[in-house]
């Protein structure tokens, strides 16, 4: 071949790539259009009847700009302002902040079954957020989420060192975060009972399928601050996340070093699913499922996809959480219950795709 | 100047793999690691590639030991193509040869128009220019092998290290690889387990047997009736009727003991 018919071909290419690169951008602006009117209208639904203008005006109120909401009672206001809006947040920043968790995940354990949930994670960020708050385990020095990340990390060791002894295949490390999953919720379970107060049933409830009928703004504050640095911190690992596609000893070749990656992106992730677990307890399989919908949008590139699963599963989860409120409103249904009858056809799915790949 | 390991060792789990082997690949041409399975030719290779260390010895690339040279600094310089690779992400080609980029790009930035440029020739240079777009999944054994080919390529390595890469191939694209490989203007090192094809292909040949190295040379010198016998335990007749006035193997049977 020609110098010149191979400067054409090498054009030709760039140029074609170029056109593939603009297609996130518009995925990603889509996605921030998507999440600012779906916090604007979920916040206006609920079993409260408070007109849309009402609402917005409250919350301009609050912002400091608009004309104020005189009009509105300080009931109305504190529902607006202290229920409905911390708890749509809080959904935008869990469904972000899973989604991410399990495509690092999956990347990293090269399994595409991989999620805070079915990796047992969550259930162990359970077990220390609950030994916290109902035995006041760590004498008033360990807050919840810091319990909750002891636990994240205690499952994950568990999970990584079971599936290891099993011979760490897809399945195995799926069959190890089962029965993680499994002692963790019963742990968790068995020490809200031992509370035995009125508020016993609920609190098992939210511990193990996950609610965000709790929220405020303080869980909003750092849940924000958690994803913000563990997004940060994976964006920055991109490329080496890319670079695991084919194992760990290709990511090495490419010069990855692969046991300090793996313990900065394994502790990032414990510690933003233990951040969202000690608010809104176990969600599951937002992590599994939002990922390989995103990756049929954006490619498998992590500096595509990982912004762009944030967003969506911001989303995802505002709508699963609306969904969740008003199907059996006045009667609430945990947001995990909807997100698993969603994420486990997901999740039978891609165990299916993957037998089909062997 | 190139890599260059000298009486390297490297036990595992108390047992020695290598024992103290010298190594230096001429530069630009193909040097061919035989042996039976349990040689020490995998091991060999990982240690060149840095992604090892040895346990004794040293390993250096233009005179600097590996070990003080960054990781991301030696996959600039030797890129590795392993015996047989797979992926459950649904990568096209062209994705899997931009992963040979990854050394060269930083952090938050996105891939410049070198890496593109150099992308685009690592898949002229292999044949694939036309197939960028297609699924791994859907490739053959040798077409993945020719991809991992391109995306060691697109690494823009002066040193290039194949772990069997015709394990598995059909007749056809194992003949193809190794030509491929040959005609590169890398210094490269093969680990391979067919003689006639090492005998083909290769400048130079060297010879592990229990983890030292027992023959090295050009094939003519190395490839005789003894050696074959030796290490192999192999009765051979070797003609040299191959391409070129290369040697040729033909294998009469194996030898008590």
């Amino acid at each position: 071949m020609t110098s010149a018919s191979r400067t054409a071909a090498a054009q030709a290419s760039v140029s074609g790539i170029r056109a593939s690169r603009r297609a996130p951008l518009v995925w990603a602006a889509a996605g921030i259009v998507a999440l600012c009117a779906s916090v604007a209208v979920a916040v206006t639904i609920g079993p409260a009847d408070i007109g849309v203008a009402d609402v917005w005006s409250v919350i301009a109120a609050h912002l400091g700009v608009g004309t104020g909401a005189e009009g509105v009672s300080p009931i109305r206001d504190g529902i607006v302002w202290d229920l409905r809006l911390p708890r749509t947040l809080l959904a935008a920043v869990c469904g972000a902040g899973l989604a991410v968790c399990g495509a690092v995940l999956q990347s990293l354990l090269r399994n595409p079954l991989a999620d805070p949930f079915v990796l047992g994670v969550s259930s162990g960020a359970s077990t220390g957020a609950v030994l916290v708050v109902v035995l006041g385990v760590g004498g008033g020095a360990l807050s919840v989420p810091g319990g909750a990340f002891i636990g994240a990390v205690c499952s994950f060791a568990l999970v990584m060192l079971l599936s290891h002894s099993l011979g760490g295949t897809t399945d195995r490390v799926v069959l190890a975060g089962v029965a993680a999953m499994q002692l963790f919720s019963a742990l968790t379970s068995f020490v809200v009972m031992t509370a035995a107060d009125a508020e016993t049933t609920r609190g098992v409830l939210f511990w193990l399928l996950g609610s965000l009928g709790g929220a405020g703004w303080g869980d909003v504050r750092t849940g924000t601050a958690v994803l913000v640095l563990v997004l940060a911190v994976c964006l920055a690992h991109a490329r080496t996340l890319d670079a695991f596609a084919f194992g760990q000893d290709a990511a090495a070749a490419l010069g990855v070093r692969v046991a300090r990656t793996r313990l900065v992106l394994l502790c990032a992730t414990a510690l933003l699913t233990a951040a969202l677990v000690a608010s809104a307890g176990a969600i599951g399989f937002v992590g599994l499922v939002l990922p390989h919908a995103v990756r049929a949008l954006t490619g498998p590139g992590h500096a595509r996809l990982l912004p762009v699963c944030a967003l969506a599963g911001a989303v995802f989860l505002v709508w699963v959480d609306t969904l969740a409120r008003t199907v059996l409103a006045p009667q609430e249904v945990p947001v995990g219950v909807v997100t698993s009858l969603i994420g486990v056809p997901a999740f039978v799915l891609v165990l299916y795709r993957t037998r089909r790949a062997r | 100047m190139t890599l260059n390991a000298e009486r390297v060792s490297r036990t595992a789990g108390g047992r020695l793999i290598l024992d103290g082997v010298d190594l230096s690949p001429r530069t630009g041409a193909t040097t061919g690691l035989l042996g039976p399975n349990g040689s020490g030719k995998s091991t060999l290779l990982r240690l060149l590639a840095g992604v090892l260390a040895p346990t004794s010895g040293l390993v250096s690339l233009d005179g600097s030991p590996l070990d003080r040279l960054g990781r991301r600094d030696v996959a600039r310089r030797v890129a590795v193509v392993e015996q047989q690779t797979d992926t459950q992400v649904e990568l096209t080609v062209r994705d899997v040869v931009r992963l040979g980029r990854i050394p060269h790009r930083r952090a938050w930035t996105p891939a410049s128009a070198a890496d593109e440029a150099a992308v685009a020739a690592a898949l002229e240079r292999t044949g694939l220019t036309g197939q960028a777009g297609r699924l791994w999944h859907t490739l053959s054994g040798g077409e993945r092998q020719r991809v991992q080919i391109a995306r060691a390529l697109a690494q823009e390595p002066r040193e290039l290290l194949l772990d069997e890469p015709t394990n598995h191939l059909d007749i056809q694209h194992q003949l193809d690889v190794l030509a491929l490989v040959a005609a590169l203007p890398v210094t490269s090192v093969v680990a391979l387990h067919d003689l006639n094809l090492a005998a083909m292909y290769c400048d130079h040949l060297v010879v592990l047997a229990e983890g030292r190295v027992v023959a090295r040379g050009e094939p003519t010198e190395v490839l005789t009736t003894d050696l074959v016998a030796k290490v192999y335990r192999v009765d051979a007749e070797i003609t040299p009727t191959g391409p070129a006035g290369r040697p040729h193997v033909r294998f009469l049977g194996t030898l008590p003991g």
